[in-house]
């Protein structure tokens, strides 16, 4: 399995076991008792590190599977995995879920050298994108690729990275 | 799923975009290649900066007269013509020709600086050169930096509180455009691929161009296996080239000729 697929299904574990959450809140009525599922029941997520994820906000998202994203009632709910030692280093991701849908996907942690060697860090993890030119080039520092020689290089991406100096 | 995660791949990025830090930015042509700069942190523009990016350049325009097979007057060209003796060469001849010897065993011959008889160590230099040269930037505190030669590239980062560089892989297909992003703090991405110098990866075993394959990036903590493994990946051709970095543990991005991808 490949790093990034490890991730990914990391990462859905995670999301299901906050479906879960929002179910259970869903078909109960009280906070309390989803406060309580969140502290006391770690579950396990379906990937090989056992990861589990409890939830660090009072749960007042809904479970609601509408698409309706004008809804600005509902209020936008964050929760965080546990940081999980994968064979790169400490992951750890927030997710922040409004109207039953991913809004946001943040890393808290994320593999550094500063914590575990460097070549955990370096076994970093290769992530398809398929945007555009113009969205990409402003979120990239440096270009990997077939060498680039000085006859090509003004008409590089490296080059427009290079000038516009961000 | 996939829309899933695509849109999560969307909104990393989105979050990324956000507060993107000070850069400062250096370019130099040497050994007929874009060498790039990209420095974060304390020493970005500054005196120090600027005399570390001079050792830099000065230091791989140093391996160019010393490694350039291109000049019959190098010291390669000349010890490749036997008129030079190992010993009468700089020790970093000795040292370049044990990696490509290493690299020649453990890639099972697809690897060579010996083809057809014509010694050429090139394969091995760029890799080596860039990751030594880059000892200068360390020399830089508290300083974070991204040094690439022509698309192969070493970044560190040593500051805590910094932002991963973000490695984007271009599309060999269209290489105006990234088909993957390696967030890296510190370790080593190099690609080898056909997208711009034509067909001059060769199979070292049979002399062949391997056709499958588009572009093969290696991501390993160092630049010089980085960069051998890429292209000894790329001449075992589509078939082995996943297994063998695998077995090597390598972190790795495949492009092949239909546009699927591999990674891992």
């Amino acid at each position: 399995m490949t790093p990034m697929n490890r991730i990914v299904l990391w990462l859905l574990s995670t999301i299901t076991v906050m479906v879960l959450l929002f179910g259970y809140h869903t078909s109960t009525s009280g906070p309390a008792q989803v406060l309580a599922a969140q502290e006391s029941t770690p579950i396990s997520g379906s990937t090989a590190e056992g990861s589990t994820a409890t939830g660090s906000a009072a749960s007042s998202g809904s479970s609601d599977t509408s698409t309706d994203t004008n809804s600005t009632a509902a209020a936008a709910t964050t929760v965080q995995g546990d940081s999980v030692d994968t064979e790169w280093g400490p992951v750890q991701v927030q997710i922040t879920v409004a109207s039953g849908e991913i809004t946001a996907v943040k890393m808290l942690d994320y593999p550094y050298e500063s914590r575990k060697d460097q070549e955990i860090n370096a076994r970093a993890l290769p992530i398809l994108i398929q945007e555009t030119l113009d969205q990409q080039s402003a979120d990239i520092d440096m270009v990997s690729g077939a060498t680039v020689t000085s006859d090509g290089y003004r008409e590089s991406l490296q080059s427009a990275l290079d000038q516009a100096g961000l | 799923m996939q829309t899933q995660s695509q849109s999560r791949t969307r909104t990393l990025s989105q979050a990324a975009r956000q507060d993107r830090p000070d850069t400062g930015r250096y370019v130099e042509q040497v050994m007929g290649m874009p060498i790039s700069l990209a420095l974060r942190g304390r020493h970005v523009r500054d005196a120090e900066a600027q005399a570390a990016w001079s050792r830099v350049v000065t230091e791989l325009r140093w391996v160019n007269l010393v490694f350039s097979t291109w000049n019959p007057c190098s010291v390669i060209s000349r010890y490749g013509r036997g008129e030079l003796s190992l010993e009468q060469c700089p020790p970093e001849v000795a040292e370049v020709i044990a990696l490509g010897e290493r690299a020649e065993m453990e890639s099972e011959g697809a690897f060579s600086i010996n083809r057809s008889g014509v010694f050429d160590p090139t394969g091995v230099v760029k890799g080596w050169a860039v990751e030594r040269a880059a000892r200068h930037l360390d020399a830089l505190a508290a300083t974070n930096f991204c040094l690439s030669a022509g698309g192969d590239l070493l970044c560190h980062s040593r500051t805590g509180d910094a932002d991963p560089w973000l490695i984007g892989i271009e599309d060999p297909a269209d290489p105006g455009r990234i088909i993957a992003r390696v967030p890296l703090y510190s370790g080593a991405v190099a690609t080898s691929g056909t997208a711009h110098r034509g067909e001059h990866l060769t199979d070292a075993r049979t002399g062949a161009s391997p056709t499958g394959l588009r572009s093969v990036s290696v991501i390993c903590p160092s630049l010089t296996w980085a960069d051998i493994d890429a292209t000894a990946a790329y001449a075992l051709g589509p078939e082995a080239a996943a297994a063998w970095l695998t077995d090597r543990g390598r972190a790795f991005f495949i492009v092949y000729a239909d546009g699927a991808t591999q990674t891992r």
